[in-house]
């Protein structure tokens, strides 16, 4: 059994492409991962400098740590082919 | 047209020389400026300095978003201007690295949210009151659909707004659209308030910027391009015109040209903070004439700064120091600096720019530049004769003495327009030719203007020599210019006939004095005559009476013996 699959959301509060990527990563993760994945979402509405120290200026991003490989991500994830490639890659 | 932005509250001054005058007063205050160019026209420099002078001269701390090259690099590369980022960046200026990492992915449609919300609680937290996005290009690349970048541009746009920042966004032009932009740039530039064009071009190998003011909402600006250099203190604009042209007191301070007698013929010297002008064909002595009012400068102790294009200055030195002008001393005492440009090697803005920041770092009251027609060599013609003008006018506004000197071919001054067309702007103007008659060819010197000075009008002989420069009276006989062996040769007839004169004086005065002596001894002899024949007379005179009255004694005497009569010797003297 690999490790799970560390995701970290980075949203602008409740802006519709924000809304959509965490729904769309939820879909994701339930139809491909099972219970091998973690998400984490941290809202830069409610911690802005944190775009800065985290160096994420554009939302929706997502930060994919699959076993120490770590792929970022822009756009609200209604396109997933690439995430699939990268995490099935990783489990390999 | 009506100026909106009228008054100190509506614009936000550059503070870049030049610039602010082309926008008159600075970029539209609390609104967007977008500057765009193709890569290496300065756009990064220029926005960089809005906000380091915002923060320096006006007091609005910024933020600088950079979306291509990382913070550090830019500090970097700004280090030789000396903008002092760093105590900058301690309240007054922040940096927000946010180039997109080169492997990032992307899967649908994203924003700018989260820099927004950063840079919400930045600006609150600075104050900032101006705020750079440099190389905007680059997110609005990320975007893959059309409307997603119009989108997000508005949205930019909307915020910055609210916030009445003073932004400058700055956008690559891409040369291969024929410095047009892409779609999302053309929205962009329909959006903001100000837009700016820089261009960079090479004209015969040398670099030529200029900046364009492409629009400006609500105010006047100068609608032509202007040329630009990146000097050692960053961006100036080369704006011909000075608006705060002070009405400044003339100098009536003559200064020495180093020849005496030139300053006889200039009614006293040169004036201070005059512009002056020496041209000639090559070899008329040119840079020994400026050599000499180098030298007269530095013995006054004015700090003087001579420029010397395309000659290296251990053959300039060497070369005077030949003929009387000693330049070491006051290199060596550190009155004279001594600057060898080589022209080619950037823009004639860029030589003025440089020129000038050693004349302030020198603290020079006196300046050379020997010649100033180099600088209109290479690609630099069409630009090279506004340098000079902004030269002059500078010099004048600083007090600063100014000698140029420059190359004519050919010996006619005013049919042959200086290479870079100065002779209206210089006060004064002195032309050195060679005269060739005879077998020869001497070197000549004229004043052909010097403003406010009641200057000779007589040719003079310009003679070098191991103690110096000298200036000779010219002959003319029948109707020609005698110089050299032929001046000489009248010179030397002049003095003998001059001394054949002398003698034929000496002669006559002796003659004539010769005969006033024999004279005076005829004069002498018969005076002795004349009083001898008084004596004479005087002498028989006196004979007269003794012997009468002897006569008298003898008959009393004679009656006495005889025992005759007394006889009254009173009625005696009658005959």
């Amino acid at each position: 059994m690999s490790a799970p699959v560390h995701f970290r959301l980075y949203v602008a509060g409740t802006a519709p492409h924000s809304q959509r990527a965490a729904a769309n990563l939820r879909a994701f993760c339930a139809a491909h991962l099972g219970d091998r994945h973690e998400i984490e979402v941290i809202d830069l509405f409610g911690d802005p400098l944190r775009a800065l120290t985290d160096k994420v200026l554009l939302t929706p991003t997502l930060v994919v740590n699959n076993s120490g490989t770590i792929r970022r991500i822009v756009g609200d994830l209604s396109e997933t082919s690439m995430l699939l490639d990268f995490v099935e890659g990783g489990a390999t | 047209m009506t100026n909106v932005f009228n008054g100190a509250s509506g614009k936000a001054a550059t503070g870049i020389i030049g610039l602010d005058e082309v926008m008159q007063g600075g970029l539209p205050k609390g609104r967007t400026t977008l500057i765009e160019g193709g890569p290496g026209c300065g756009k990064t420099v220029l926005a960089l300095q809005i906000l380091v002078n915002g923060a320096k001269l006006s007091g609005e701390p910024g933020i600088f978003v950079a979306f291509e090259e990382s913070s550090q690099r830019i500090a970097q590369n700004a280090g030789t201007f000396g903008w002092d980022l760093e105590s900058l960046q301690r309240d007054n200026l922040f940096f927000i690295d946010a180039q997109p990492s080169y492997d990032l992915l992307q899967s649908g449609p994203f924003d700018l949210g989260g820099m927004l919300a950063a840079l919400d609680v930045k600006v609150k937290e600075m104050g900032a009151k101006r705020v750079v996005f440099d190389a905007i290009d680059m997110v609005l690349d990320l975007f893959d659909h059309r409307q997603a970048a119009r989108n997000e541009t508005y949205r930019l746009h909307q915020w910055l707004n609210e916030r009445g920042l003073t932004a400058v966004i700055t956008a690559k032009a891409s040369p291969l659209l024929n410095g047009g932009t892409s779609e999302a740039l053309e929205f962009l530039q329909f959006m903001v308030d100000c837009s700016i064009f820089l261009r960079h071009d090479m004209v015969e190998g040398t670099s030529q910027r200029n900046i364009r003011v492409g629009k400006f909402r609500g105010s006047p600006f100068e609608e032509n391009a202007t040329p630009l250099g990146i000097g050692p203190r960053g961006i100036e604009v080369a704006y011909g015109r000075n608006v705060e042209d002070t009405k400044r007191k003339a100098s009536t301070e003559r200064l020495s040209s180093g020849v005496k007698r030139l300053d006889t013929m200039l009614d006293g010297g040169y004036y201070r903070g005059a512009g002056i002008l020496l041209t000639g064909s090559p070899g008329t002595a040119k840079t020994t004439l400026a050599g000499a009012f180098a030298v007269a400068s530095c013995e006054r102790g004015d700090k003087t700064l001579f420029v010397t294009l395309d000659s290296p200055e251990e053959e300039i030195l060497r070369n005077l120091s030949v003929v009387g002008v000693d330049l070491e001393t006051h290199v060596a005492s550190g009155t004279l600096l001594f600057k060898t440009i080589r022209s080619t090697t950037a823009s004639a803005e860029i030589h003025l720019m440089r020129i000038r920041d050693i004349v302030r770092s020198h603290g020079a009251r006196c300046l050379v530049i020997d010649p100033v027609s180099a600088l209109s060599k290479a690609g630099n013609l069409g630009t090279a004769r506004n340098v000079v003008e902004r030269l002059i006018d500078w010099s004048k506004a600083e007090e600063i003495t100014l000698l140029c000197t420059s190359l004519l071919e050919g010996d006619n001054p005013l049919a042959e327009s200086t290479a870079v067309q100065i002779s209206t702007l210089a006060d004064t103007w002195i032309h050195l030719n060679y005269l060739v008659h005879a077998g020869e060819r001497n070197r000549a010197l004229s004043i052909i203007k010097s403003r406010g000075s009641n200057h000779s009008n007589q040719v003079r002989e310009l003679i070098l020599g191991a103690s110096g420069i000298s200036l000779a009276d010219v002959f003319t006989a029948g109707g020609e210019v005698l110089m050299g062996a032929m001046r000489w040769e009248k010179e030397r007839a002049a003095e003998q006939e001059e001394a054949e004169r002398e003698t034929r004086m000496k002669r006559r005065r002796m003659e004539l004095s010769a005969e006033a002596a024999a004279l005076q001894a005829r004069i002498d002899a018969l005076q002795q005559e004349l009083s001898d024949k008084r004596e004479d007379v005087e002498r028989l005179n006196s004979g007269i009476v003794k012997s009468g009255a002897a006569a008298v004694d003898s008959l009393v005497t004679l009656r006495q013996l005889r025992r005759g009569d007394v006889i009254d010797t009173v009625s005696q003297g009658e005959p």
